[in-house]
């Protein structure tokens, strides 16, 4: 057993670490040192939330004392942070992620002036995205749906420079209009339910007949969210926002953003509250189809290193919308499973784009060349990320993707099966163009004096490769029941109700 | 004509800016500390704060509340404010949980002093609220200049 008490510092620490380091900016050292230490605490916590907790446990949590109230007026009137499977889940992800990360930027962020501004806006959006796990409440979630948006706009714009104002600011109106669309969601299923909380929600729509109204909320729903998210009709502003921020914010924008707030929230909304209906089964298959073919296909021509990933990212989401839409237990095995292994494997490929940029200053793919000789733990750890994007047999990715594949044929959707198949040929060349052309190949004159990058960036890269290389040992039947099966539980005991 | 007048705008929105900036202020501080009571808050109270000084800016040219309140101060009083908050929601763990209301939580209602820790995080979200304001506006003017300079 755990102590409930300990939820809220889910969020707490990471603001208080970002107002700290605010207020004591100038002191050298201490942005670097509470970022590390306020993302390195909450991973610890989730890994003691992943041992403590039995596995169909659910931990609830009244802010402010307000749970009392429940018994009184006999509905819930504040909110409540929920803990279960599938926010430890996620929890673990992500704040693993960004404990590597800011681990990295220790050292990647000396080439930026005003370090402190970037860990305390990355902090700020860490508590946003934890703020979405832990949160019971769906109002609630929208707030913290806009914390970690805004502080991802000012950090797209990191940089300063007229391009990445522009992404950013493409990004911000993109995601501005996301977030009207979840609030208007938000607004008819409130007049609906008469709650916000997710849970009575869930059992209100469970009960009686839907009106048309809930076809509204739908779509909605899945606009706002899938703009967040980056499926294909509405990923136009991924492909700037993500190579326009520093290599370490497209490695969390990537990795865990754009699941956090896209994957996850659709999930939640979809699973928990709406039961899972059929229609919306058939829309994320098809979405998914759609984003792995474009995503795949536009990648091929890209000759930016960062921007290829990005658009790869659009690409591998259609894969985990696909596992997410089949909705048997094995598909959304396969959709979660994918989802940890994309966040590993692409944060580290951003993370060694950015080493890329730091050791050659450049990320155009068509200038490097045999720079496997100069980095070497940098082009090792890229082989083993790209080697897991691609779905090569012993690396983690493959072991997702055959999951989600094997799934949709079970299901008896040949089809879908065989363009997931021949998408993931597709990867395996475009990933293959960023090691052929960046690191095998002649060594360039002007690359002759370049250095391997610091050994905390080494560090990082190095552990994210490891779990790419190792991750299919989560699927073991031990591993697989304290980590995947709690999360795949919860969205299953979601389902059966629905329109 | 004194040097005062090099700058800004004219004699009298200057007099009036300065009979007035005094009220707005108070009415600020009123709208904040009776945020319980009466509709308003920390919010509107630091937006109507920060209001004064930039009406200050207005009337009296570029740097002029800038002296007062200069933009690292800003800064500063605005991650003291955010702390000041999250330290009476953290505090309130130690009785019961997140955001508990600890302080006197049955108190007379309709007093100035009661509703517990609500006003005291009304205040905490003024000083949050109207110093980031200021500090946006004063970034604002900053790069107005930036750009006027260039052409």
């Amino acid at each position: 057993m755990i102590s409930a008490g300990i939820v809220p510092l889910f969020v707490a620490i990471p603001l208080a670490g970002a107002f700290l380091i605010a207020l004591f900016k100038k002191i050298k050292g201490i942005p670097d040192i509470f970022g590390v230490f306020a993302s390195g605490s909450m991973f610890i916590l989730s890994i003691l939330f992943l041992l403590k907790m039995e596995i169909t446990q659910r931990i609830v949590y009244n802010i402010g004392n307000w749970g009392g109230f429940n018994e009184v007026l006999g509905k819930i009137v504040g909110i409540q942070l929920v803990i279960d499977g599938l926010t430890i889940f996620m929890l673990l992800i992500v704040n693993f992620v960004a404990f590597i990360v800011a681990v990295y930027s220790v050292n990647y962020m000396t080439r930026y002036t005003q370090k402190w501004q970037f860990y305390c806006l990355f902090l700020l959006m860490l508590a946003g995205m934890n703020g979405v796990l832990i949160t019971g409440d769906l109002f609630n979630l929208f707030v913290f749906v806009e914390i970690a948006s805004l502080a991802s706009y000012a950090l797209v714009a990191f940089g300063t420079e007229k391009r990445e104002l522009e992404a950013s600011f493409k990004y911000a109106v993109m995601g501005g209009v996301a977030s009207l669309l979840i609030l208007m969601g938000v607004v008819f299923l409130y007049s609906y339910t008469g709650t916000l909380n997710m849970a009575n929600m869930a059992e209100i729509m469970s009960g009686s007949e839907q009106p048309a109204l809930i076809y509204l909320v739908f779509g909605l729903f899945l606009t706002g969210f899938g703009l967040k998210a980056a499926m294909v009709p509405f990923h136009a502003w991924l492909p700037d926002a993500h190579p326009s921020a520093p290599a370490p914010i497209s490695a969390m924008l990537s990795g865990v953003l754009i699941k956090t707030l896209g994957v996850y929230a659709i999930a939640r909304v979809f699973f928990t509250i709406f039961g899972f209906p059929h229609q919306i089964s058939i829309i994320l298959m098809t979405l998914g189809a759609m984003s792995m073919g474009v995503g795949a296909l536009v990648a091929l021509r890209q000759w930016d290193m960062k921007r290829l990933l990005a658009y790869s990212s659009i690409s591998q989401i259609g894969y985990i919308m696909l596992g997410l839409g089949i909705g048997t237990p094995l598909g959304i095995l396969g959709a979660l499973f994918h989802l940890f292994n994309h966040s590993i494997f692409k944060s580290l490929l951003f993370l060694d784009s950015g080493a890329v940029e730091y050791a050659a200053g450049t990320r155009d793919l068509k200038e490097m060349g045999g720079l496997s000789r100069k980095l070497p733990v940098t082009s090792g750890s890229t082989l083993a990320g790209a080697m897991s994007l691609a779905g090569i047999p012993p690396f983690a990715g493959f072991w997702s993707k055959l999951i989600i594949i094997i799934a949709a044929v079970e299901a008896n959707h040949m089809k879908l099966a065989a363009w997931a198949v021949l998408m993931s040929i597709v990867t395996i060349a475009y990933i293959l163009k960023v090691t052929r052309f960046a690191f095998l190949g002649a060594l360039k004159d002007r690359f002759v004096n370049i250095k391997e990058v610091p050994v905390l960036m080494r560090i990082s890269l190095v552990l994210l490769a490891l779990i790419c290389i190792f991750g299919g040992l989560l699927l073991i039947p031990e591993a697989r029941a304290a980590f995947l099966e709690p999360a795949v539980r919860v969205l299953i005991s979601g389902m059966g109700g629905g329109v | 004509m004194s040097k005062e007048h090099d700058r800004g705008m004219s004699v009298i929105v200057k007099t009036v800016t300065r009979l007035t900036v005094g009220l707005i202020l108070l009415y600020g501080i009123y709208i904040i500390l009776h945020g319980h009571l009466t509709p308003g808050g920390g919010f509107a109270g630091g937006v109507i704060i920060a209001l004064a000084f930039i009406n200050l800016d207005l009337a009296f040219g570029g740097s002029a509340a800038a002296k007062i309140f200069s933009k690292r101060n800003t800064g500063l009083v605005e991650a003291l404010g955010a702390v000041m908050f999250l330290t009476l929601a953290l505090l309130g763990m130690k009785y019961g949980g997140f955001f508990d209301n600890f302080l006197h939580p049955d108190g007379n209602p309709g007093q100035l002093v009661s509703a517990g820790i609500i006003p005291l995080e009304n205040i905490a979200i003024s000083l949050k609220v109207g110093a980031g304001l200021f500090g946006i506006f004063l970034t604002l003017i900053v790069l107005q200049k930036f750009e006027s300079e260039k052409k």
